[in-house]
């Protein structure tokens, strides 16, 4: 127990995915659009890293070193095929709002990173403290950058349809360029600078 | 997209949804390799070739094999096993057959296998349900974009080696920034309404 806890605030903190190691960019720029969009990436995204290291970590001595790589993605697509699969049928709204990035959880740089750098090499328990960090490192992550361009982009902060803050100015004039492709880069590198600022972040 | 015309998905998929700063597919060599101007066209280079083959053989398989024997939901999976033996093949063809091609861009192929561009483009040419040409011509579009904004951000890239930008902006961040002006700029070809 101790040992999960430890890989599990390791990955969530000191070296989370996004913010500190700079891993999966893409669908951290491209699904913040919106609170909902974010959760269902962050369960998905989990889900298949939670799974991905824990089989990787149980067979770890059986696979031969010269094709693991295509080993982790076969087993990493073989999970993103179930939430796929489970997406469209139980919350088909998410579902189309996540688009192409839910299958391309696949190629995501984290689950394969994991994979690679740590599963390999460790037992189960640690394993899972490891991929349950990254993932739910990786979503708070998200959740933050879409909290800011979801409220700045639409004057309104809601979750499952529940509204939770209006901005009295701001939903009638929202500042549209939070929603839209750019205000993605614009959030996520005011981030890193203000990380960088408060030391957080080592700067270059 | 649902247009059928060939220049009109080449250019919506070059310019205006662009693969970098619309879509967001591939941004890993995007922050990484455009540190130097020749690095991120060779990159480039070996990307499209990576993507116009795949997306070739990706459809193929599809209508040929997926779909008649009904196991669509397998696409992913089959799609990136697809994509890693291509990478292995095309790296072996070129390192035997080319020398100098293979040192100009046979370290980066490799790295393409896990790039989400190649994946992102047979998932678009699969829902857009394009034909083999239509998917053909999709490859080059988003290549070709893919191409342009790394050209342009290594350009700037180099640039901004040389400016004072303040501290806690320097590197990656100020890199962001540049990214999201590019994704303004590009944003514009979109037309307004």
């Amino acid at each position: 127990m101790k040992v999960l806890w430890k890989e599990f605030t390791k990955m969530l903190v000191v070296s989370n995915p996004l913010f500190v190691v700079l891993l999966g960019f893409c669908p951290a720029l491209a699904i913040t659009t919106s609170l909902d969009s974010a959760l269902g990436m962050t369960f998905g995204l989990t889900f298949c890293i939670f799974f991905t290291n824990t089989i990787v970590s149980l067979i770890r001595k059986w696979i031969p070193n010269v094709v693991r790589i295509p080993v982790f993605i076969v087993i990493g697509a073989t999970f993103v095929t179930i939430v796929d699969l489970v997406f469209h049928s139980y919350v088909p709204a998410i579902w189309a709002v996540l688009g192409i990035y839910l299958p391309l959880i696949t190629t995501n740089c984290i689950l394969l990173g994991r994979a690679e750098s740590f599963a390999q090499h460790n037992r189960v328990v640690a394993a899972i403290g490891d991929g349950l960090g990254a993932g739910i490192g990786f979503g708070l992550a998200i959740i933050i950058i879409s909290f800011f361009r979801q409220l700045f982009g639409t004057g309104v902060l809601s979750i499952l349809g529940h509204t939770i803050v209006t901005l009295p100015l701001l939903n009638e004039h929202p500042i549209g360029i939070f929603i839209l492709p750019p205000g993605a880069f614009l959030v996520i590198g005011l981030l890193h600078a203000l990380f960088r600022r408060t030391g957080v972040e080592k700067s270059e | 997209m649902n247009s059928s015309n060939l220049l009109t998905i080449f250019f919506t998929l070059a310019i205006v949804q662009n693969f970098i700063v619309a879509q967001f597919l591939g941004l890993c060599p995007f922050f990484g390799v455009t540190k130097k101007l020749s690095d991120s066209i060779s990159m480039g280079m070996a990307l499209i070739l990576v993507m116009v083959i795949s997306a070739a053989a990706c459809w193929l398989i599809t209508y040929k094999l997926l779909i008649p024997y009904d196991m669509l939901y397998m696409n992913v999976v089959v799609y990136i096993l697809v994509i890693a033996t291509l990478v292995q093949i095309i790296e072996m063809f070129v390192k035997r057959t080319n020398a100098n091609l293979y040192n100009a861009f046979g370290i980066y192929l490799p790295l393409i296998t896990v790039n989400c561009a190649v994946l992102g483009i047979t998932l678009i040419n699969l829902r857009e349900e394009f034909s083999l040409i239509q998917s053909i011509v999709a490859a080059l579009g988003g290549g070709f974009g893919f191409i342009l904004i790394m050209a342009i951000m290594a350009g700037i890239r180099e640039k901004l080696e040389l400016a004072d930008s303040p501290k806690s902006m320097r590197g990656l961040p100020v890199a962001i920034f540049v990214a999201m002006m590019l994704g303004l700029t590009f944003f514009g070809f979109g037309g307004i309404g």
